[in-house]
């Protein structure tokens, strides 16, 4: 099924673009100045109040109007990867605050610069506390993947709409495909856990008194 | 000035919102010189550290090290890397072990490479007593232990003097012993030190000298031994008088 994998490359590269734009954002709300601050939280609350399909078409229609046409996929990615920036944004910020404050002081005190002290001390343990609700957000953007049938691509959901109306079997296609969606969660859940359990940090967490 | 002053500290001021906390502190540090602040609580002692490497400028008032003026430096970094800090709650980088938490300011601010990065964070470790923990992670080492890797990633960073700041105060009173012990050796070895403490047995048995704050103002400097048995202010006597039942109280 081709229509599945549009719908992983959809949400892998919607993804990435959520984590580029999501991780400096986070960065900037936890050691931006004011300007910085207000600046990202109006983009968030925007982000995160506009329905998905209405940000899509404003980025397929919309954009046009002003000179800019996009193709569809970039179209796509933008607006789902946008937006994740907003919500993949708050969880970074939400883990570096939990790891910063007197670890960050630790490393300034050691003479490191702020930013190589984000990247070499904060930073690493902030992608591991963010890793569950990353799960997370990827299984929602997995499955908002399908707005973009609305803008033509043919996604998973939209074959299987071919399929259907081709041979008329609706509730069986659509039981596939919902599989389909299922699986593809699965998988990532047992990606990420994967990650998680091989980059925990012995002591913290559930293998608390496994050490001697 | 005399060049044997490797600290000096001239006229500080800080304010917290309406909340002078600092109303004009000097004094300074010879190398060598081990001194402990003691005070009541919120009396200052903490900012004091905290302004020397200038993670929380003063508002008035000017720090030396050697010739450097730290407060108006255009190179804070360079600075920092010559004081090492132990701070009360440890500071130590969860992700790393004992080791690791050691050798990344050997790393990626000596810009030592690996292998001498190493050698020198074992040799650290070892000065504290914890070389078969150099593999365990903070999470896996008691409070007293944390505290020692601690020091080892100040000392390996090799700097010309090192601020404790209430080192032991997280720990209960079995552990405090270790770290005392660590810290003693320090200065046995002639590391300079500029200590903030509540633990009088061992201020008076370590310091070259204690400085007596209260209210932001320093009330009284002196050798320990004068300080405890025949200090110039009365206030000074009442403070080290109840603390020193008080701790010794505790420690049965």
């Amino acid at each position: 099924m081709e229509g599945a994998l549009v719908t992983v490359r959809l949400a892998i590269v919607s993804m990435l673009i959520g984590f580029i734009f999501g991780l400096p954002l986070a960065f900037g709300q936890v050691y931006g100045n004011k300007f910085i601050k207000g600046i990202i939280s109006i983009y968030e609350r925007i982000a995160r109040s506009i329905p998905l399909l209405v940000i899509l078409f404003l980025i397929f229609y919309g954009l046009p109007r002003m000179g800019i046409r996009l193709p569809e996929f970039l179209a796509a990615v933008l607006a789902l990867g946008l937006r994740s920036a907003a919500y993949q944004s708050q969880i970074y910020r939400g883990a570096i605050q939990s790891v910063s404050g007197s670890q960050m002081r630790a490393a300034l005190s050691m003479g490191m610069k702020k930013f190589t002290a984000f990247f070499y001390v904060i930073l690493p343990q902030a992608v591991r506390i963010a890793i569950p609700p990353i799960g997370n957000e990827s299984a929602i953007l997995l499955k908002d993947t399908s707005v973009v049938y609305a803008i033509g691509m043919s996604e998973l959901l939209r074959q299987g709409f071919y399929i259907f109306t081709n041979n008329g079997e609706a509730t069986t296609i659509l039981l596939a495909v919902a599989l389909i969606y299922y699986i593809l969660t699965m998988i990532i859940n047992k990606l990420l856990s994967l990650f998680e359990k091989k980059y925990k940090i012995p002591g913290i967490g559930i293998e608390v008194g496994v050490n001697e | 000035m005399s060049n044997n002053h490797l600290l000096r500290i001239e006229n500080l001021h800080k304010s917290f919102g309406n909340n002078e906390v600092l109303k004009g502190i000097s004094f300074h540090l010879n190398v060598g010189e081990t001194k402990v602040v003691v005070g009541p609580s919120g009396t200052g002692k903490s900012t004091i550290l905290n302004h020397i490497n200038m993670l929380v400028p003063p508002d008035q008032g000017h720090i030396y090290l050697e010739n450097v003026d730290v407060t108006t430096t255009t190179d804070i970094h360079k600075v920092r890397q010559e004081i090492g800090f132990v701070f009360q709650d440890f500071g130590l980088f969860n992700h790393l072990t004992a080791k690791g938490n050691v050798m990344i300011g050997l790393l990626r601010v000596k810009k030592m490479d690996k292998k001498e990065a190493e050698e020198l964070a074992l040799f650290e470790l070892e000065r504290v007593g914890l070389t078969e923990f150099a593999n365990s992670y903070p999470a896996q080492l008691s409070g007293g232990q944390k505290q020692r890797v601690g020091i080892a990633r100040a000392l390996a960073m090799q700097p010309k003097l090192i601020l404790f700041d209430e080192p032991t105060s997280a720990l209960d009173p079995e552990l405090t012993g270790e770290v005392l012990t660590v810290m003693r050796s320090l200065a046995d070895e002639g590391m300079t030190m500029l200590i903030v403490t509540h633990e009088m047995g061992f201020a008076r048995t370590v310091a070259d000298e204690m400085i007596f704050m209260e209210y932001g103002k320093i009330v009284e400097q002196a050798p320990p031994e004068k300080l405890f048995t025949n200090p110039e202010q009365k206030r000074t006597k009442e403070f080290l008088f109840k603390l020193t039942e008080l701790y010794s109280e505790g420690e049965k």
